[in-house]
Order: C-alpha cells, then sequence, then structure tokens
C-alpha cells in the first residue's frame, strides 16, 4: 500500500478498506433478545422516573423497558414513538450519559445506570425493522403546512402534522433529507444507512411530499410559501459557521469540522476521503470529538482537540472525551489559537495558553506550537440567510413555549431557534410541539 | 470446620445434604457422580412392583418459570416413577451401597395398595443392604390416576395402613413422603406416626400449571398439543414447604417426630432454614438438576461457615431452634409497635416504597422536594411493604418504637405488656381477664 498514517501531509487512502471497514463499526452494537431482557430487568420501574424527566422528549422510558421485559418490543418501540418519532436514531446519538442515563437510580446506586439507549434501539429497531409505520392519517383536513428543513424538527413536526390529516410539504436545501442525521454526525453513530432509512419509514406515513434542493432564500422565498401554505414550520438549523479571524486562516487544509464530518458521512467505503498525518482539532463540542475521532479512524497517526477553556467546560460529554482519548486523540484544554503558519498549505499551528480568571477566560502568555498539516475547526455554527423580517434572539429565531416566531403563522424549531440545547432529540421535541401548536391553531381557523 | 455429620434415624451421613427421590437418583452412573461430589445420601428414584416397565411420554417432561436472566424459580414434570427395569435397580443399589458404605441411600417405593405387593417388594429391597425406605405418597400425577402416590397420600386411613404393612415386613427405618396437595398437612404426618414410620419427609411436588402456549393454546409442557397438571418444585415452593414442615413441627400430636425436609432447597441457608425449624436433614432435588451435583460444595462450605460463626459443634445442636417462634396469628403481640424508618444515605431516590404504599398500602411515606423519601409516623402501620419493594437492602427498616413512646397513629402509649387477640377488646371471644 502507497499511503500509510506516517505519510506526510493529506492524503487518502491511509489505511487498507477493510480496516477502514472494521473502524467505522457501529459503535454500540445491538443487543440481542437475551440482552435486551437481562437489561431491561434491571430497570426498577421508578415512580415518576428521573429518566423521564431527563428526557427532552419525556419518553415513558420505565414503561418502554417493562414492555420489552414482557416480550412486546413492537409495543416498547410505540411508547417510544408516540413522544419521538426520531427514537431510532436518537437511540444512536443521544448523549444518554448525560440525560437519561445520568437521571437512573441505579447510576447513583451503583455507577451502572439501566441501558435505556441500547434498549431504545432494540426496541426502535424491532419495530423499523419490519418495515411496519405505527401510525395511520386522520381523514384529511385540507390544510397546508410547509416545513423548511428536514432534519430532526422538520421531520419531527412534519410527521405529527401528518397524522393529524393535513398536507404537508418539506423543502430541504440538501440533496438528501435528514439534515444532521444525515450529514452531521459521525459515521459509527449510524451505520447501514440508517438515517435514510429512518426518513423513508417516518414518510411513509403518507401526505408528506418533501422536494430537495429548496434552499429558504435562494430557490424559495418565505412571502411565496406563506401564501400558498396555511403554516410554515422552520426547521432550517444552523447553515453557517464561525471561522477563527487569525493569521493563516485561509490557508490550504484549514476548513470546517462540518464540512470532513458530512464528506465522512456521505463517503462508501472511506477510501476516498483525506486526512492529514497531523490533524489539530479546534473546538470542545460534539462536532469537535466527531472530526476528530473520524480523523483517528482514518488513519492520521495524530490527532489532537484544541480547547480554549478548561476540559470540564467542554460541550462534549465526558464519555465523548473518554471515547476520543481511547481511540487515540488527544484533548488539549486551555489552548486558544493565535496564528496557523505554512506557505499555500498549513504546517503548524501556535496557540497560547489560558487560564479561567475573576474576569473571564484569560491568555497567560505562553505559547505552543503544533505540527499540523490539517486543521478542522469546529468553533460552532450559526444561523445563516434567515428571512427578512423575522425577530432574532442572540442570533436565532425568537420563538415562545409554542414555536411561534415574531410573524404569525410562521413557527421554528430546531437549532435555528433559540432555547434548546442543539440535541437532536431536543430538535425532536420542539417539532413535535410546535406540530400540535399549528394544529390547534388550523383547527380554530 | 464445624463438623457436619447428621445423624438421622440412626443413619449417620457426612452431611444433611440427600439427594431427593427424582431424577438425579435414578441409577447407578448418577448417584456414583454424586456420592463423588460430595453428597450426603441419596433416596433412590421411585421403584415400582416387578412387571413390565413404567412408560413415560415421549415428549417434554419439565415446565418451568423463570426470574430474570432465566434464573430457574420454578420446575414442573410429567415423569412417573422408574422407568428402569426392577432388577437392574437392586443390583445398581446393593453395589452402590457396598461403595459407598457411610452415605446414605434410601430407596423410595410405590406399588399398590395391596399388603402381598408391598411384601413382596419389601424383601426384595431389604437384600440391597440400602439404609431404609421412603413411601412414596406424594406424587401427584399419572400413578395418583392408577390409585398410587398422592392418591394414599391424601387419605390419612390410607397412609397409616400401608405404613403398617411395611413396619411389620420390613426391619429398617422407614420414612413417608407426603404430599402438599391437602388442606392440612398434620393429618397425613399423624397417620404416618400411628402407622409406625420413623419419619415423614416433605413436600413432594405441587399441582401445577407452569404456563400455556398462547399460540398453540396447549398447556406446558406440552405433549403433542395437550398438557396435564405436572408436579411443581424448586425455589418457588420453599415458603409453602417451610409452613408444612413447621406446622408438623409444631403439632403437639407429632412434635419431635423426624422430619426430612424436601422443598425448594437450593443454598446452604435454605437448608439451615429447614432445620432450625424442625428439620433432621434435608433432600435437594431441583437446585441439582439446574446447576448440577457440584452445588453441594456450596451447601457444605455455607452450612459449615455459619455453624463456626454461631459456635454450633453439631448440626443437632440448632435442630429446631426455631420451632417455638412459630405460632398462631391470635398469640402475635399486639403491643408491639414498630415504624418504617428509610435511611437517605443509601436511598437512591427510586420512589418504589412511594409508589407502593400510596397507591396498594397505607399512604405513609411523603414524596418531598428533590424525590427525598419520608416516613410518617402518623399513618404508618409498619406493614413491610415498602421494605420487600426497596431495591436497596437494609435501606429501609422496621425500627421497634419504644416503650413509653406514644405512637403518632393511634396516639397510645407503647407498653411493655405482651398483648394478643384472645384478650383483645375488640375480640368478641375474648378472655376475661382473671
Amino acid at each position: 500500500m502507497a499511503e500509510s498514517p506516517r505519510t506526510p501531509g493529506v492524503t487518502a487512502g491511509r489505511l487498507d478498506a477493510k480496516s477502514l471497514q472494521k473502524n467505522f463499526v457501529d459503535l454500540h452494537g445491538p443487543l440481542d433478545a437475551h440482552e435486551a431482557s437481562v437489561a431491561a430487568d434491571r430497570c426498577y420501574f421508578c415512580h415518576d422516573a428521573p429518566c423521564i424527566t431527563a428526557c427532552p422528549t419525556t419518553i415513558d422510558i420505565p414503561l418502554f423497558i417493562r414492555q420489552i421485559a414482557t416480550n412486546t418490543p413492537k409495543a416498547a418501540a410505540k411508547t417510544i414513538f408516540d413522544q419521538n418519532i426520531l427514537g431510532g436514531m436518537c437511540a444512536r446519538v443521544c448523549p444518554t450519559e448525560t440525560l437519561c442515563e445520568e437521571a437512573c437510580v441505579r447510576e447513583a446506586a451503583e455507577g451502572k445506570p439501566v441501558e435505556i439507549g441500547r434498549l431504545q434501539r432494540f426496541a426502535t429497531d424491532t419495530l423499523m425493522n419490519d418495515g411496519s409505520q405505527p401510525y395511520t392519517r386522520a381523514a384529511s383536513t385540507g390544510k397546508k403546512v410547509a416545513v423548511v428543513g428536514a432534519g430532526p424538527a422538520g421531520l419531527s413536526c412534519a410527521h405529527r402534522l401528518a397524522m393529524y390529516g393535513h398536507d404537508v410539504t418539506i423543502y430541504d436545501a440538501n440533496e438528501k433529507p435528514g439534515g444532521l442525521n444525515e450529514y452531521g454526525i459521525a459515521a459509527y453513530k449510524s451505520v447501514d444507512n440508517f438515517a435514510n432509512n429512518e426518513v423513508n419509514w417516518l414518510l411513509s406515513i403518507g401526505g408528506i411530499d418533501i422536494e430537495q434542493g429548496q434552499a429558504l432564500g435562494q430557490d424559495l422565498s418565505l412571502a411565496d410559501i406563506q401564501q400558498q401554505y396555511d403554516a410554515v414550520f422552520l426547521g432550517v438549523g444552523l447553515d453557517g459557521t464561525n471561522k477563527l479571524s487569525i493569521d493563516g486562516a485561509a490557508l490550504n487544509h484549514v476548513t470546517d469540522a462540518v464540512e470532513f464530518i458530512a464528506d465522512v458521512r456521505q463517503s462508501k467505503d472511506y477510501t476516498d476521503i483525506a486526512v492529514g498525518r497531523n490533524v489539530v482539532v479546534i473546538g470542545g463540542g460534539m462536532t469537535a470529538i466527531d472530526a476528530a475521532v473520524q480523523a483517528r479512524l482514518l488513519g492520521a497517526e495524530n490527532v489532537k482537540v484544541a480547547y480554549r477553556r478548561g476540559q470540564d467546560s467542554m460541550n462534549a460529554s465526558r464519555w465523548e472525551q473518554d471515547l476520543a482519548t481511547a481511540k487515540g486523540c488527544q484533548i488539549l484544554p486551555n489552548l486558544q489559537p493565535q496564528s496557523i503558519d505554512g506557505n499555500s498549505s498549513v504546517s503548524s499551528i501556535t496557540f497560547e495558553y489560558t487560564t479561567t480568571t475573576a474576569d473571564g477566560l484569560q491568555g497567560t502568555g505562553e505559547t505552543i506550537t503544533l505540527t499540523a498539516d490539517q486543521i478542522l475547526m469546529a468553533v460552532g455554527q450559526t444561523l445563516e440567510g434567515q428571512p427578512d423580517g423575522i425577530a432574532l434572539d442572540t442570533g436565532k429565531i425568537q420563538v415562545d413555549s409554542n414555536g411561534r416566531t415574531s410573524i404569525d403563522g410562521i413557527w421554528a424549531g430546531g437549532d435555528c431557534a433559540n432555547g434548546g440545547d442543539d440535541l437532536t432529540v431536543t430538535a425532536v421535541a420542539e417539532g413535535r410541539d410546535a406540530a400540535e401548536d399549528i394544529h390547534k391553531h388550523l383547527c380554530d381557523n | 470446620m464445624a463438623d457436619l455429620t447428621t445423624d438421622f434415624l440412626g443413619i449417620r451421613t457426612p452431611n444433611p445434604f440427600w439427594l431427593a427421590s427424582a431424577p438425579p437418583t435414578d441409577k447407578e452412573y448418577n448417584v456414583r457422580r454424586a456420592f463423588e461430589a460430595g453428597w450426603g445420601g441419596v433416596v433412590w428414584k421411585t421403584l415400582g412392583m416387578e412387571g413390565p416397565p413404567i412408560v413415560n411420554v415421549n415428549g417434554a417432561r419439565y415446565g418451568a418459570i423463570w426470574g430474570a436472566d432465566r434464573r430457574l424459580l420454578g420446575l414442573n414434570n410429567i415423569e412417573l416413577i422408574t422407568d428402569r427395569p426392577l432388577e437392574d435397580n437392586l443390583v445398581e443399589i446393593k453395589r452402590l451401597k457396598e461403595d459407598y458404605p457411610d452415605r446414605a441411600i434410601i430407596v423410595s417405593l410405590m406399588v399398590p395398595c395391596e399388603e402381598q405387593a408391598w411384601k413382596d417388594i419389601l424383601a426384595r429391597v431389604d437384600e440391597t443392604g440400602a439404609d431404609g425406605i421412603e413411601l412414596n405418597f406424594g406424587c401427584p400425577h399419572g400413578m395418583a390416576e392408577r390409585g398410587m402416590g398422592s392418591a394414599v397420600g391424601q387419605v390419612p386411613e390410607y397412609i397409616e395402613m400401608v405404613t403398617r404393612w411395611c413396619k411389620e415386613n420390613y426391619n429398617k427405618p422407614v420414612i413417608v413422603k407426603l404430599t402438599p396437595n391437602i388442606t392440612d398437612i398434620r393429618f397425613a404426618a399423624r397417620a404416618a406416626k400411628a402407622g409406625g414410620a420413623d419419619a415423614v419427609s416433605l413436600i413432594n411436588t405441587i399441582n401445577s400449571i407452569t404456563s400455556v402456549n398462547l399460540d398453540t393454546m396447549s398447556p406446558e409442557p406440552s405433549i403433542d398439543g395437550k398438557g396435564t397438571h405436572g408436579g411443581y418444585c424448586g425455589p418457588a415452593v420453599k415458603p409453602i414447604a417451610m409452613h408444612m414442615v413447621a406446622e408438623i413441627a409444631r403439632d403437639t400430636e407429632t412434635s419431635g417426630f423426624p422430619i426430612s425436609a424436601i422443598g425448594g432447597v437450593t443454598t446452604w441457608r435454605d437448608a439451615a432454614e429447614f432445620m432450625v425449624t424442625g428439620a433432621g436433614n434435608v433432600q435437594v432435588c431441583t437446585a441439582a438438576m439446574t446447576y448440577g451435583f457440584k452445588i453441594v460444595a456450596e451447601m457444605i462450605s455455607g452450612m459449615s461457615d455459619w455453624m463456626d460463626s454461631k459456635d454450633y459443634k453439631n448440626t443437632s445442636e440448632f435442630m429446631g431452634q426455631a420451632v417455638p417462634n412459630v405460632t398462631d396469628w391470635q398469640y402475635l403481640n399486639l403491643n408491639y409497635v414498630a415504624k418504617a424508618k428509610i435511611d437517605q444515605d443509601s436511598c437512591i431516590k427510586c420512589g418504589r416504597c412511594y409508589a407502593a404504599c400510596e397507591d396498594t398500602s397505607h399512604q405513609a411515606i411523603w414524596m418531598k422536594e428533590g424525590r427525598v423519601f419520608e416516613v410518617n409516623d402518623a399513618e404508618c402501620v409498619a406493614c413491610n411493604l415498602c421494605v420487600n419493594v426497596c431495591p436497596v437492602e437494609d435501606c429501609i427498616t422496621m425500627e421497634p418504637m419504644q416503650v413509653g413512646q406514644t405512637d403518632p397513629r393511634t396516639g397510645k402509649k407503647v407498653v411493655a405488656e405482651y398483648g394478643n387477640w384472645t384478650t383483645h377488646p375488640n375480640n368478641p371471644s375474648a378472655l376475661e381477664e382473671a
């Protein structure tokens, strides 16, 4: 083989196809029926269970686990989907260690929570694998709703509206639906084309048309769709990315981590994804971890995650941080980027050490220079191309608790809306709740 | 290490753990392995009269219920007595007794209710050198329909009659194995004693259907789409067995009558509990059928450790120690008052105590801010349900109130005097105070 992890520069094919395939297997493999029954039996069926409170979609977790324990996994799946139609993806990508599983009383008791995420996957996989759609549409209401964005918020909203008998059209900017589920999460969390299969399954309820390649502000205008539809839901996500405003940020191989993640996700066998020998990822969230781990899995020899604050402040959960270090990445907290050096392409990056003081984050004056032939920036995403005249709050679309924006007849949810915490599961909850409010609104008018 | 040697009816065995009459003791091969594993004795799988061998079903004989992780909790069976030729069994018993003189071999028997039938088989058993016999008056399926097994055990007069025949025609110990499929076990035990039995053993299996297949609508175990009741055994039956053993142990007519306890013995602790409740030894079957003969090693080490910790030198020192504490409800001390107490440090905040008390008991647990669960003494009747449903051992305890304290539920002071239902003012037939 020509290339290896030690090949200088940025190149594809550092590992052979077989090794790559092995590296990108399902991160949390599915439970088999017996494992699920053993895992389910550990649930105490708590009163007013803390796990339910901790779930952004308020899934009745003790009930679905009991349904698994009593050998009715499809009923369990129904319990999950009633609250979260993307329960299959959430079972794969939710940071359960900071949500339901953190709240599990067995975490308090013995440091080993009930495996809620994997049990949820067992239940949802069981139902989805036989291809059946557990919901049917109500009689058509004749009302038309436009959903902009086929990500978690938009899909969740569309499905709930379809259940109520409204006719939904989803407009999505990308080539494929799914939003971040399709483009924005590590490949090892959604193997076997799960995101796409899930969308197809969701759409099988009927009553939802989907049009790809329709970007708001470019291919379609809000005014037009407002005119054509009885209600509009915006679930456009955060399309922009923050850039580093330091010297050298424009050098070759200084790119957005989100693009890298999308490229990896869309790759068929990963042999076509170029990765550096020495990769530095800047950021402390899930995007940074997903990019860093995948760079390692693609064969990068050295992968470092540099984060400007202390490690405890990282948005990525402790579990994700540990995954990164277990895969051979190094996490370097308290480093803020100062300059990037290189000729046409990046060759190194210099950071200043930081410390947290009463006045906030301060540089200490000391610096460190890391060899880098690829820099992946994961320093936050921003709302881009928002419609004119819509009120924003801290850079996101302002919504009330029902998802209503400042414009009558327009709702919003997911990452593009204020509040929430940029999680798939939160987006699903917001899309669902907005749909409930839209439905109420449509029935009243 | 404590001495586990146990004398039961003059039969000394190195420990009180015997294998019950059942499939594990059906032939020389198994019994030899059992003795090598350390079992103190065996009761040989029941022999029937000479003639055409017994016929068993050719499909599933066992049904079961399971707990978590398929832990076997209860087993039932529709197997009959030995289906091997009588002569084969007798030859093997004789050979094993010669090879293992320090272990007990008791021969279980079941023949028709005719004196001659018993006479015939007793003579044959005697020739083997076995240590005694056990009369199978317990099997609830198959043989009972032919007038044997539990069909005998359910009629005290028959128990007494057959026992007497055996005592008249056999010189060694006669143990009568009782069926639990009866209203009051004491009548059966009294009948055995009246017939001259040396001991009773109990319980045999309980009539049961373990489950029904909801696709085929056949009870399990299913034989070509049909099922029948089988004999239930295993951990699930232990509480029933222990009650029956205690009833015989404390009955004035059978008090002190030797008992070999059977019914769900799975660990050393089960065995110790049966023995303090009046048994002279125990017989095990389901645990061996679930885990193999090796489990006796845990029983031996466990009982030995416990005896050392209590300074018991010999199994006879603790036998029957709990019998005086088994009483009737009417003699329980109604002046004893306890309250549940939740240890906040070990509480994991699952709220099961709250759900149980709030929905199904006395609404005596508060759920406070931050999922703090506390007992409201003014409502707590000390029922113990919260203790039983709490997943953390010793997190909730029942704390007796001290004499002189006032029970906030009743407003009455706790008194030192013992007072039971027989003298309680609410009892219409209360005894007059002297």
